[in-house]
């Protein structure tokens, strides 16, 4: 008898481990990640995308891990920091994420990014550009993919300079995005054109800009530039109501963020020709990992990528590359791979930088025209981010230590 | 008359111009009932609502007990011992009966500010000594959104008694009642005002009520007393006559 | 400014004043006859603009085809204005005050997501009007010709709406109803139809509002919400219900935005000053300055009763202590049978439930509308979050001064909004609450400016998630009873005798304004207890928390709940997070099915739901009776 029931209990056991094990084997990982998708539809319909077509590869190509799945959870966070915080509570405890992507505004990546270093989690933030996630505020489990707000400031500089304007205009959207955008373009633009002056500037409420307005108090101050941080519908009206009012018209602009497609698109015949822009020329790229991924989303989506597209695919292959390199779901591990991981993205090579968990994802750089009724990027190059980066000893500054 | 509860001497109040009310004097006496009538438009509730606080008058003096009241805010006034009702009822909708009653008890004694103790507690026996006189007990239990308006118009007369006052005010006491239900109403102040020794001054279109119940009776006019006295001398004034023939035909 | 500049952004300011014009001017009409706050007129506003889009991109870019698009969209959008009055409004006119409210709000997540579904989420920038692309010179600059033409329009469709209503029997009975509408509807008049077609005319307005910046903005999704409480802001500076008084209001608020901008940054005594920034807040500075001065907006007149439009308040029920605990005892046992994050979401919903529920207390039983409540939730939350963090209190010490600083402000802006009454009183405490965000959002190195605080965790031994609940549930579930208990005492009583008949409570002694104010107090502490806890389980605050949207988010649980039940705000605060947290789990349409879902509760239970139960087991009691 007893050896029977010891027997019995053995098998039972091993039924029971081998079960165990080979779900453990099939089940997939879970990646959490969460979005105002609701709130800036434009840009986040694109990235989904994205992360399916990431997401189809990775597991195309065998998944990870000895031959598990990825599957990526996704939340709306409603735009909202608070939401933010207990979605993700809610994609770690309730659906078993290994761990968060994701996120749009920078308080509501800055809001997850302190709720990953409290729960000691890895959190890859995609699309936030503020500065603060990884310098003033960075910390542990923290890394961000996109060109930050500084360094897509950057990369317009030496085309500003070159301009030797003496009078510079600027507007910008009322928030941190737009307030750090301005702050880094008039300090670096110092730095090199020490007699430049500063001649207006214009805060308007997001999304609510009165165009004719701000185009008439800036046209009153008789700028030889401007420097914009607009996007969306304020782009939009400010780009109609300054060539109306001949704003423009011997003017140089430069425009953070208007050439990517999300913004440019829209404006159609009236794209504004000749403005500096960071952007994504996408159908002028010809690399051959951009090339892959172009083909790869036309064909699944009938449709052309937008930057979203892929912020989003980046973003998950990111993930990907991380669990490969760690070789488990620890996020100790995890956050160790992630600090200083290479991979290769439809932008080319990018490293998560171990100093202080930016990728070196760059941007393009060049300035509008139109063709067609449409707006595109021409005289375009690749600004490599790491070139575009403060030095290690400011950075060190700025970054808490731990 | 030094036993005038309240004292009104050459009250003024003109809008926009148009002299609403002018140089009006008159004063009642502890248990009396005094009714101020007059046509439409005559200036019965702009003189009530002088005496009341919710007006202030462009001249004259009103004396509550010997005490100037003009300038006073209504629930000052009310603090000084004068009740009201009103034209259209004003009564607490969503309370009972009888937690009407009691805020006027609650609000009398001070004893609204508590944050923490139980409404309700205390009062209930005044108030239902109340209610009875006015004959509305049995129906304390029930919210006064839900009560014909007859018997709101008891509910009033029970609120403004709850402060124990030296004089009621009581502007169109019986309107919107059946007749027999005026009577009744008139005839239990009466009783009530003498039993209290509570001066009573209300307005009435009802000239069956004015002339049953009221002890003394003025007369107003356009903004103007053109009589006063009691019901056999206005009856018989010519000047009320002419008024009261001249506006109604 | 020069000269020259300053005409010019007058003229500026007046153009951008005639859409603000046409769309509160609707507003205004509607909410005059049928005391409906309609929430969803802006998204008619957007709907304007993108029927506009559609219909120009199908006629083609002609004058013929830009005008007769311009003109379909606006009679489309009134068609879409008699859908919602004759399917969703007409069905609970009967309702609680400002039930219909929660209606307008789930029309406003349906429209939104029909936008997204039929029109895509690109921006769509629409063509300039055909024959006035150019620019008109004036003073040596240039003005859009298109500009001129809007500023001519304001002053022409003024007229005609100061005709249709001074020359006609539908204007009469109009204005008829906007002063009285018991008297409409004891004249025989049949209301139905009258509040269809008023529905139709302002809706009409929207659209072509709306329809009229197609040439100026791009048709998006975020317009509806930006364009209400503009609009709302109008309505009431100008005076609810009259029309000339929005004209003047949009003109008020068009020149002064326009002049903060024109006047740019300046120096004073060594200041900078940025007036563009102004541009965030000014509408609610104005707002509050002429409320404050004259009560009843530029040129409206006092109100007639509010309430004559529903049923008076049926009495509270005293709240069953044993049912409380009860319910207590449940939600304490919650943590050892569930997971981790059922004790999270309840950690949000206990809190939003004090949330509600002083909000309740100051709306329903004291009687006075609050539309920016969530500024005491946010001052408590930012409170905290800066004693902790700017002040190196401990986090106890802050969790508790927090409601004491909230109550502070709530003394402040008590005092101004006690004075006003009805939707009056609303704005001003909306006015109050953007205020209050403006400057969290904008003082940078205080508050954190737009990303807001972080780091706000709590204590060690309160790290726990479950025992953070724990917490959560004693402080909030304390707050809530200590607020019902009130309702019941001397106090309660009083704010409740002052809002059936404020006349009466005057007339018995009471002070009604100082109770009011009191109760003013109260509340906003508990709303500030409320927002203390809630930051201190997310660990960061942002603007958000003190936002339009979240004070919104407390009216629906009030109302969805029931306004005029005790336990309504609580269930109603439940269901709504929850709700929320369901349904947006699907990223796709969860806010059309929120709507949805929203507008059945409303047709339903036009009580509010524990107020619906309510009746339903009444019914069931008296049948088996």
């Amino acid at each position: 008898m007893l050896t029977r029931n010891r027997l019995l209990a053995g098998t039972a056991a091993l039924v029971a481990f081998s079960l165990v094990g080979a779900a453990n084997a099939q089940a997939p990982i879970k990646i959490g990640e969460l979005n105002s998708y609701k709130v800036f539809p434009a840009f986040l319909e694109p990235y989904k995308k994205g992360i399916e077509l990431a997401v189809e590869e990775v597991n195309a190509a065998g998944g990870l891990l000895g031959g598990r799945k990825i599957e990526v959870v996704s939340r709306d966070d409603n735009g909202n920091p608070g939401d933010a915080v207990r979605v993700a509570e809610e994609l770690l405890s309730r659906e078993g994420a290994s761990f968060l992507i994701g996120t749009f505004p920078s308080n509501v990546g800055l809001a997850v990014a302190d709720f990953a270093k409290q729960r000691k989690v890895l959190f890859i933030a995609a699309e936030p550009l503020t500065d603060k996630i990884v310098w003033d505020q960075g910390n542990a489990y923290t890394f961000r993919l996109r060109t930050s707000t500084y360094m897509q400031t950057a990369m317009l500089i030496p085309d500003a300079v070159k301009l030797k304007k003496k009078r510079w205009a600027i507007v910008y959207p009322n928030y941190e995005y737009g307030q750090s955008a301005t702050a880094a373009f008039k300090k670096l633009l110092k730095e090199k054109q020490p007699d430049v002056e500063f001649v207006a500037e214009q805060a308007t409420p997001l999304g609510k800009i009165d165009a004719g307005a701000v185009a008439q108090a800036l046209a009153d101050a008789k700028p030889d530039a401007i420097f914009s941080s607009l996007f969306g519908p304020d782009l939009a009206k400010f780009v109609r109501e300054g060539q109306t009012r001949g704003l423009f018209k011997g003017v140089e602009v430069f425009n953070l963020l208007a050439g990517e497609p999300e913004y440019l698109d829209p404006l159609k015949e009236e794209s504004p020709d000749g403005w500096y822009v960071t952007g994504y020329p996408w159908s002028e790229l010809k690399t051959p990992e951009h090339t892959k991924f172009l083909n790869a989303y036309q064909a699944k989506f009938k449709d052309y990528p937008r930057l979203g597209s892929v912020v989003g695919y980046a973003t998950v292959m990111s993930a990907a590359e991380a669990i490969k390199k760690a070789g488990s779901l620890d996020q100790e591990k995890l956050v160790a791979a992630m600090s200083g991981l290479s991979l290769i993205t439809p932008f080319g090579m990018i490293q998560y930088r171990p100093l202080d968990h930016q990728s070196t994802m760059g941007a393009y750089v060049g300035q509008i025209g139109v063709k067609d009724g449409k707006g595109y990027m021409k005289n375009w190059r690749f600004v490599d981010g790491k070139d575009a980066l403060p030095s290690d000893a400011d950075v060190q500054k700025m970054r808490p230590k731990n | 008359m030094s036993d005038a509860v309240l004292q009104v001497e050459g009250l003024h109040k003109a809008f926009g111009g148009v002299q609403a009310v002018a140089d009006v004097s008159f004063a009642v006496s502890a248990g009396e009932m005094l009714a101020l009538i007059g046509p439409n438009g005559a200036g019965k509730s702009t003189c009530f609502n002088m005496l009341n606080g919710q007006l202030a008058p462009d001249s004259g003096i009103v004396r509550l007990a010997g005490r100037d009241i003009v300038g006073l805010r209504p629930r000052a006034i009310w603090r000084l011992g004068v009740g009201r009702t009103f034209q259209i009822t004003a009564t607490f909708a969503s309370l009972s009966v009888r937690e009407n009653v009691q805020m006027a008890l609650y609000s009398h004694a001070g004893r609204l500010r508590s944050l923490l103790s139980r409404f309700g507690a205390a009062f209930q026996s005044e108030a239902d000594a109340l209610l009875d006189q006015v004959g509305m007990l049995d129906q304390a239990e029930r919210a006064c959104g839900v009560l014909a308006y007859g018997d709101l118009k008891r509910v009033e007369l029970a609120i403004a008694l709850a402060n124990e006052p030296r004089l009621l005010l009581m502007d169109e006491p019986t309107a919107g009642m059946a007749p027999k239900e005026r009577v009744a109403l008139m005839e239990l102040t009466a009783r009530l005002a003498r039993a209290r020794n509570i001066a009573v001054l209300f307005t009435e279109h009802d000239m069956d009520v004015v002339f049953t119940q009221a002890d003394r009776i003025i007369v107003l006019d356009r903004g103007v007393l053109i009589a006063g006295g009691t019901p056999q001398e206005v009856r018989a004034n010519p000047n009320v006559r002419a008024v009261y023939l001249g506006s109604t035909h | 400014m020069t000269l020259a500049s300053f005409i010019i952004q007058l003229l500026n300011g007046l153009a951008a004043a005639a859409s603000l014009f046409l769309v509160s001017a609707g507003l205004s009409l509607i909410f005059g006859v049928t005391r409906i706050v309609n929430f969803a007129h802006g998204s008619l506003y957007m709907l304007g603009l993108y029927g506009a889009y559609s219909l120009i991109e199908f006629f083609g870019r002609t004058p013929l085809g830009f005008w007769g698009a311009v003109l379909l969209a606006a009679l489309a959008v009134g068609l879409v204005g008699i859908l919602i009055e004759v399917l969703v409004l007409r069905r609970i006119y009967r309702a609680p005050e400002l039930f219909q409210l929660l209606a307008t709000f789930a029309v406003v997540l349906v429209i939104k997501d029909i936008a997204l579904f039929a029109w895509g989420a690109e921006d769509l920038v629409g063509p300039r009007a055909p024959g006035l692309s150019m620019a008109v010179e004036i003073m040596g600059r240039r003005i859009p010709a298109y500009d001129l033409l809007l500023i001519a329009i304001g002053p022409v469709v003024l007229t005609l709406l100061w005709l249709l209503l001074t020359r006609t029997r539908w204007g009469a009975l109009v204005r008829a109803a906007t002063q009285d509408r018991e008297m409409v509807g004891a004249l025989g008049v049949d209301q139905a139809k009258l509040f269809t077609s008023v529905f139709f005319v302002g809706s009409v307005l929207a659209g072509l509002g709306g329809a009229l910046q197609i040439p100026r903005e791009p048709a998006n999704l975020e317009l509806d919400l930006a364009i209400i409480a503009d609009a709302f802001v109008v309505t009431v500076v100008g005076g609810l219900g009259s029309i000339g008084g929005a004209f003047l209001a949009a003109i008020v608020i068009g020149v002064a935005k326009a002049f903060c901008i024109g006047i740019g940054t300046v120096t004073w005594f060594g200041f900078e000053i940025s007036f563009s920034k102004l541009t965030l807040v000014v509408e609610f500075l104005i707002m509050a300055l002429v409320l404050v001065v004259r009560p009843y907006g530029l040129l409206g007149k006092p109100q007639a009763a509010q309430r004559a439009a529903s049923e008076p308040a049926p009495p509270l029920q005293v709240p069953s202590w044993t049912f409380a605990l009860v319910w207590l005892a449940l939600l304490a046992l919650v943590p050892l049978v569930a997971d981790r994050y059922a004790t999270i979401l309840l950690t949000d919903i206990v809190c939003f439930a004090l949330f509600a529920v002083s909000l309740h207390f100051i709306m329903g039983p004291a009687g006075m509308v609050s539309f920016g409540h969530a500024a005491y939730f946010g001052i408590g939350a930012y409170a905290a979050s800066l004693l902790l963090k700017r002040f190196g209190l401990p986090m106890e010490a802050a969790l508790l001064l927090a409601p004491l600083i909230a109550g502070l402000f709530a003394i402040a802006y008590g005092w101004f909004c006690v004075r006003l009454s009805g939707v009056y009183l609303a704005m001003l405490t909306l006015a109050f609450a953007q205020i209050s965000w403006s400057i969290v959002f904008q003082w940078d190195s205080v508050t954190g400016g737009s990303n807001g605080v972080f780091g706000v965790w709590p204590s060690a031994w309160l790290a726990d998630k479950t025992v953070y609940y724990y917490l959560a549930l004693v402080l909030c579930g304390a707050g809530i009873l200590f607020l019902w208990r009130v309702l019941f005492s001397p106090f309660g009583y009083a704010l409740r005798a002052g809002r059936d008949s404020p006349l009466r409570a005057e007339a018995i002694g009471i002070d009604l304004r100082g109770f009011q104010w009191a109760a003013f107090v109260l509340v906003g502490a508990l709303a500030g207890l409320a927002g203390a806890v809630y930051a201190f389980s997310k660990g960061s605050i942002s603007p958000s928390s003190i936002s339009i949207a979240q004070s919104t988010d407390g009216l629906i649980m009030v109302l969805l709940g029931g306004v005029e039940t005790l336990t309504g705000p609580v269930v109603g605060a439940a269901i709504f997070t929850w709700l929320r947290d369901a349904v947006a789990r699907n990223t796709e349409f969860w806010r059309a099915v929120m709507g949805g879902v929203i507008l059945l509760i409303v047709l339903l239970f036009p009580q509010g739901l524990v107020g619906g139960l309510k009746a339903l087991v009444a019914r069931w009691r008296e049948q088996r009776a």
